[in-house]
């Protein structure tokens, strides 16, 4: 299986071998990082009709806050003929927080580009419908960026809804955005 | 009153009259709100459909109305302190929600494959119990749906068994929080094997009921034979997992192509179905659960002895006694709470096949007892992703049929 | 004549099958035992709801099975599950539709407080946007536990004096 999976990697490297980093491997799953985002479409594009990949299971995000490029895109493919994944990632700038949408590749990447956008504010080039799906329209903040709090913020759409941060009173545990160690998450230390 | 005969003449002309005006009408779109809160959309997604009479000829699902912040709250805590988020993912089967969460902290610890044999049986029977249960709940929602509610209450009568089983075995009917990272809260109850054996055989005879309430159902047969026909390559396209992939006809289950825990040991066939409507979606369900039923039957014939959780105290918290009485085992307990169980950074993804579809968690690692971000892969979130497609150019009255087919859970689905 | 309004002195061997009481009390005993719920079934809690509707526990010993999703058919508001602000004003669109009287069952520790969802979208309780009458706990609570808050609800609407808090057609 997971020798399969490697071929494909590779293949996939070997094709856009000036933006893709050598597959790495963790876990037995394979990761192609794709330096430019902007083409990921493309990329995209090869790995479903050149390598089978029909599957595209998910898209997630994920916020590197206080380092740079800040955004993570991550891309779980798998090819049902193959029984074989891949995950491709891809950075962005926040300056620029914007990528090609792959709607056009698979028509269930819709809901995911559409999700991305609500929980993380990174905007997808092409997609016919880039609106809010879980906040509300009108909702201002991106909560999964890690600058915002688990507690969330006030915020007022009138005629939709109206939210209030929650009160915390000293938990549960909150992890600060920018720091991993869990020893600090517990209250009394940052007193 | 008008006699007869007069009427007669009358007829035609009234109806010539009434198909210009049809004619004229045309074109004239109506927009209907459904939900958020409506007894057909199990739960609370809203649906806008444009319609055109009785065609719908567009809809809109709108979801979120349950996004609690599940993901946002996973990455300011530890990974056991998410563990009874999970169970409120897919409520109606929260055991295999424990269980895929678990597999995947697992994976990404890099010690799936030492858990010992039985708590591996124990799991698997959490996952087809917790399988029958939606299963029934969906088809007992479903039939109500299109108008048979004799159902309803026959699968709840036998949903309630499974909660008293759920109950000896957790302590709570349906919120279980059963699995611990690296193994289980607690091995099985005295008698709880028999008293599954048992269930087992009164589940059987309650199919054979459901069946016969529906499968040759005039009524119910013609709600759901050819309507919202999902084809094989648009549900590929989407996505789509779980039952409602294979009632269009792909063998893709995730416990035969990438077997995890001891499915790879165990028989069990994979119901297909041919057309993807409604009523293949019915009857793969079914057939479903009593596969499971059968994977039950070996687990409980097979059960090993021994232990239920790795034996590792960085891992696994240890027996309360030794707590008490040694040390180290004083210290694990205290880092394990505190702290939570360590893990390498590195990213992983795992699905396990749920009632619903492929259930995932990507976890993104940078080391230490939380996660960095930790994303679900809803399968519910997926699957009425195709509702536009899906029902647009069928009759009004099918949505419900549609509806009740796919088989959602919203708190999963938004999450 | 009977302590409280809400206790109806029944003695066939009194004026033969006649039952002397207060129009406030009879009145009360009706209303009580004829809760028709509506169903705000939002999240796990509706599962539990959906289990006291159904065989085992049957809240049809209590009047209440009658279970419609129309508002305007309804007493009584059972909000089972977690509220997010996105639902709250259809919540609170629903519950304004709804005749009086009306009473509110707040089910499970998300609607009476935001329980373990103490986050950016939860309402932290269905309280700030509705008046609550009972509470449940639990998470969710077990059918028994709805029936019980059910009960509790029946002993207050009977101590309710009707023909005192009826509003005049003029006044509301």
């Amino acid at each position: 299986m997971s020798a399969t999976e490697e071929k494909l990697a590779k293949r996939l490297q070997h094709a856009f071998a000036e933006i893709a980093e050598p597959p790495a491997e963790f876990r037995e799953e394979w990761t192609v990082a794709v330096r430019k985002a902007d083409r990921l479409d493309q990329v995209c594009r090869f790995a479903k009709e050149t390598l089978g990949f029909d599957y595209l299971v998910d898209i997630s995000s994920v916020d590197h806050y206080g380092r740079d490029p800040r955004f993570e895109l991550v891309y779980e493919l798998y090819s049902y003929r193959q029984r074989a994944s891949l995950r491709l990632t891809a950075r962005i700038a926040e300056e620029r927080a914007e990528a090609p949408s792959v709607i056009e590749v698979w028509r269930g990447a819709d809901w995911h580009e559409r999700e991305i956008y609500d929980m993380m504010g990174i905007r997808f080039r092409g997609h016919p419908d880039l609106r809010r799906i879980l906040m509300w329209e009108g909702y201002p903040y991106y909560p999964l960026r890690k600058d915002f709090p688990l507690a969330g913020k006030d915020s007022e759409a009138p005629e939709v809804a109206v939210s209030r941060a929650a009160p915390l009173e000293g938990g549960p545990f909150v992890t600060p955005a920018d720091q991993t160690d869990s020893e600090r998450r517990e209250p009394r230390a940052r007193q | 009153m008008p006699a007869p005969e007069t009427r007669e003449i009358e007829a035609p002309d009234a109806l010539a009259r009434a198909a210009d005006n049809l004619e004229e009408l045309e074109g004239e779109r109506m927009t209907l709100n459904m939900g958020p809160s409506h007894p057909s959309t199990h739960g609370v997604l809203r649906l806008v459909l444009e319609l055109d009479g009785e065609v719908i000829t567009d809809a809109r699902p709108e979801i979120g109305y349950l996004h609690r912040g599940d993901e946002k709250i996973a990455e300011n805590m530890t990974y056991t302190q998410f563990i009874p988020y999970t169970d409120r993912l897919d409520y109606l089967a929260p055991l295999a929600n424990n269980v895929a969460y678990a597999l995947a902290v697992e994976k990404l610890m890099g010690v799936e494959r030492a858990l010992p044999p039985r708590c591996q049986y124990i799991r698997v029977i959490c996952c087809e119990l917790a399988r029958i249960s939606a299963h029934l709940l969906g088809l007992g929602a479903y039939a109500m749906d299109v108008g048979a509610l004799t159902v309803f209450l026959h699968t709840f009568t036998e949903r309630e068994k499974i909660y008293n089983l759920i109950e000896a075995l957790t302590g709570a009917r349906f919120t279980t929080t059963y699995t611990r990272i690296g193994g289980l809260a607690r091995d099985l109850p005295e008698g709880w094997v028999e008293q599954c054996r048992r269930f087992l055989e009164e589940v059987k005879v309650n199919f054979d009921e459901t069946e016969k309430l529906l499968t040759r159902n005039r009524i119910f047969v013609d709600r759901t034979r050819d309507v919202g026909v999902l084809p094989l390559e648009v549900a590929v396209d989407y996505g789509i997992s779980g039952p409602n992939l294979r009632a269009s006809g792909s063998d893709h289950d995730l416990r035969k192509a990438h077997p995890y825990l001891v499915y790879d040991q165990l028989e069990f066939d994979v119901p297909v179905g041919s057309v993807g409507d409604c009523y293949d979606r019915y009857l793969v369900r079914i057939e479903e659960m009593r596969q499971s039923v059968r994977i039950l039957e070996q687990c409980l014939r097979q059960l090993p002895d021994g232990p239920i959780a790795i034996d590792d105290g960085k891992t696994v918290l240890p027996p309360k006694e030794k707590v008490l009485t040694a040390m180290e085992e004083l210290v694990h307990q205290f880092m394990l709470v505190t702290q939570g169980v360590k893990v390498p950074k590195g990213q992983v993804y795992f699905g396990a096949e749920n009632p619903k579809g492929e259930l995932g968690f990507y976890i993104n690692s940078l080391g230490g007892g939380a996660p960095h971000r930790l994303k679900i892969r809803a399968p519910s979130f997926v699957n009425l992703s195709v509702l536009p497609r899906l029902l647009k150019g069928n009759m009004v009255s099918d949505t419900v049929a549609i509806l009740g087919s796919i088989d959602f859970v919203m708190g999963e689905c938004d999450r | 004549m009977p302590e409280s309004p809400s206790e109806i002195a029944y003695n066939t061997k009194i004026e033969g099958g006649t039952v002397v009481t207060r129009a406030d009390a009879v009145l009360g005993w009706f209303r009580k035992n004829s809760l028709w719920p509506m169903p705000m079934g939002l999240a796990c809690c509706a599962i539990e709801l959906m289990a006291a509707g159904s065989s085992r526990f049957d809240i049809a010993r209590f009047g209440s099975e009658v279970m419609r999703f129309s508002p305007r058919q309804s007493d009584l508001m059972i909000v089972a599950g977690t509220v997010t602000y996105k639902m709250g004003l259809a919540v609170r669109r629903i519950y304004d539709q709804m005749t009086e009287p009306k009473w509110v069952i707040a089910m499970g520790a998300c609607a009476s407080s935001g329980g373990m969802y103490r986050s950016y979208a939860v309402l932290q309780g269905v309280d700030r946007i509705l008046p609550v009458d009972v509470y449940v706990a639990g998470c969710p609570p077990r059918p028994e536990a709805l029936l019980d808050a059910l009960i509790n609800l029946q002993d207050k609407v009977g101590k309710e004096s009707v023909i005192r808090t009826q509003k005049s057609p003029a006044a509301a």
